[in-house]
């Protein structure tokens, strides 16, 4: 039973995680019917734009958090701008070769310039290196970190979307971006918000990540990001709530199969349940199964 | 208030609107009939910014806005009713009004206009915490053209109101589309049921694949042989 306690725990840790980075492809895929593949090396760039905050100046967690939140965002934003913007009347296939392209692009610029090589964030000190116990449970500062600021940012996004005017129109945009421009709305505006959003929470991801399980590298972000998107579709693509509840439900089901069987099968569980998900509720948790339109 | 000139629209290689040109006055309400794929929805698209033409001028109230973004004609004062009523499924009956008023800051004034829609549509006050998406058709209807009252337009496009609703439903949506042009909105209406539409309208042109090839008061086009045939029934 301690272990199942201690297994979940390091779950939602984990969990968090997968959480941050399904919300950008849900919301992404919400606003432009688009799986943005280059959304993971946004996250895998976030983990390296911490390090470098962290090592080269020497700078705090948070702070180094904050940056790398403000840098993913450009990144987001470009390459919404640059990749994604000129193809808006392509077909949706057009847009998804794009986007392993951009996905690509950036994880060998990345090996270019920083090398391939695993990087280890610097150890922490301080509060995040402290840990407690409750009865034999182990609970790291890291942990309750990751965890908190993770509903910080959940808290903050449904704020957003629900109550600010640029919440509304991302709303109205996603179910119809037609109508949503008779209102007056900027549609494109719009959907730099959408990838802004998601890309600062795939930075905040990576970071954590890198104080997490310490090493980084170039293509870091290509099985977290498969198993972020398993939580997306898990939840019904394109609802929020859903890629939280997916992202947890990921996490937890992966340390409980690692904790109790062999870590092997770890990630043939989580694509398992893809596969489950698509045959038995295609729209995912909460998502109503809806005809294509034509 | 706005005119239409010599406006050419393609969708790749069909030519969708050939050439066509109208005006509609201050105050008036004017219909485009005609049959499925005449064009009509396409114009009114091509009105509020949705759809690009490919030579031609628009012009509002001496305005050239052929190039003008559809949140810029917005803010002049054109604001469409879609086809299909569009509603934000999702979202509730309120948001879904509050949303119609995107553009404008001034709360007390989108309050009345609120206190406005209501008035026209009890019904939406009733149902404004429910989602969109539960309403029937008939208060789809009202919800969109609500919505789109919501941004105080000067002119009203109005798309096929009357689509997939019972006879005594239709008649009360003009009666209402009747008022809000009392109220002093011109009403640039599309119609198939081409009996109301000239029954309420001041002006109405036909439109037949691309071009418009009748044009004259209600009156006249519902005692005209031609129109009879063709879309009256009779």
């Amino acid at each position: 039973m301690e272990q199942f306690f201690q297994q979940t725990i390091n779950g939602i840790s984990l969990g968090s995680i997968y959480a941050l980075i399904a919300l950008g492809y849900t919301m992404v895929y919400g606003i432009i019917k688009l799986i943005n593949f280059a959304h993971s090396d946004v996250y895998m760039l976030g983990a390296y734009f911490g390090y470098v905050c962290m090592t080269s100046f020497k700078l705090g967690f948070l702070p180094s958090l904050l940056i790398s939140m403000v840098l993913c965002t450009l990144i987001g934003v470009m390459i919404e701008k640059i990749a994604y913007k000129p193809l808006r009347n392509a077909t949706r296939i057009a847009v998804l070769i794009t986007a392993i392209g951009v996905s690509l692009f950036l994880e060998y610029v990345t090996m270019a310039i920083a090398g391939a090589n695993v990087r280890s964030y610097p150890p922490q000190t301080g509060i995040l290196d402290q840990s407690f116990n409750i009865g034999s449970i182990n609970i790291t500062m890291q942990q309750i970190i990751i965890v908190s600021i993770t509903i910080i940012l959940m808290v903050l996004l449904q704020f957003i979307v629900k109550k600010t005017r640029i919440g509304k129109a991302m709303r109205a945009v996603s179910l119809d971006s037609d109508a949503a421009e008779l209102m007056g709305i900027n549609v494109n505006t719009t959907i730099s918000f959408t990838f802004a959003i998601g890309s600062a929470l795939a930075g905040a991801a990576g970071i954590m990540v890198g104080i997490y399980y310490n090493s980084i590298n170039p293509l870091m972000g290509m099985l977290p990001g498969l198993k972020a998107f398993v939580a997306a579709v898990f939840g019904g693509i394109g609802i929020i709530p859903g890629a939280m509840i997916g992202g947890y439900f990921i996490g937890i089901v992966e340390v409980l199969v690692s904790g109790y069987s062999n870590s092997m099968y770890r990630d043939g569980v989580v694509f398992a349940i893809l596969i489950l998900v698509l045959i038995i509720k295609p729209a995912g948790l909460l998502g109503k199964n809806t005809r294509e339109k034509v | 208030m706005l005119e239409i000139k010599n406006i050419n629209v393609h969708f790749g290689v069909i030519h969708a609107l050939k050439g066509i040109s109208f005006t509609v006055n201050e105050g008036e309400i004017v219909t485009l009939i005609g049959a499925n794929g005449a064009g009509k929805t396409t114009t009114l698209r091509t009105i509020s910014g949705l759809k690009k033409l490919t030579s031609g001028n628009i012009l509002f109230e001496g305005k050239d806005i052929t190039h003008a973004s559809a949140q810029e004609r917005v803010k002049l004062g054109i604001s469409q009713s879609p086809e299909g009523r569009r509603v934000f499924s999702s979202m509730t009956v309120l948001e879904n009004l509050e949303l119609g008023a995107f553009l404008r800051k001034d709360k007390k004034k989108i309050s009345d206009d609120l206190k406005m829609v209501y008035e026209h549509f009890p019904i939406l006050a009733d149902r404004r915490k429910q989602a969109a998406g539960t309403l029937s058709g008939g208060e789809q209807q009202m919800l969109a053209i609500g919505r789109a009252l919501m941004s105080r337009p000067r002119l009203l496009l109005l798309d096929e109101p009357s689509m997939g609703l019972a006879p005594l439903l239709v008649q009360e949506i003009f009666n209402i589309i009747k008022n809000i042009n009392k109220t002093g909105t011109t009403i640039l209406l599309v119609e198939q049921n081409a009996s109301m539409a000239l029954q309420v309208a001041d002006r109405a042109y036909v439109m037949e694949t691309g071009s418009i090839v009748l044009s004259g008061t209600g009156e006249e086009l519902m005692q005209s042989e031609d129109i009879k045939k063709a879309y009256l029934g009779g």
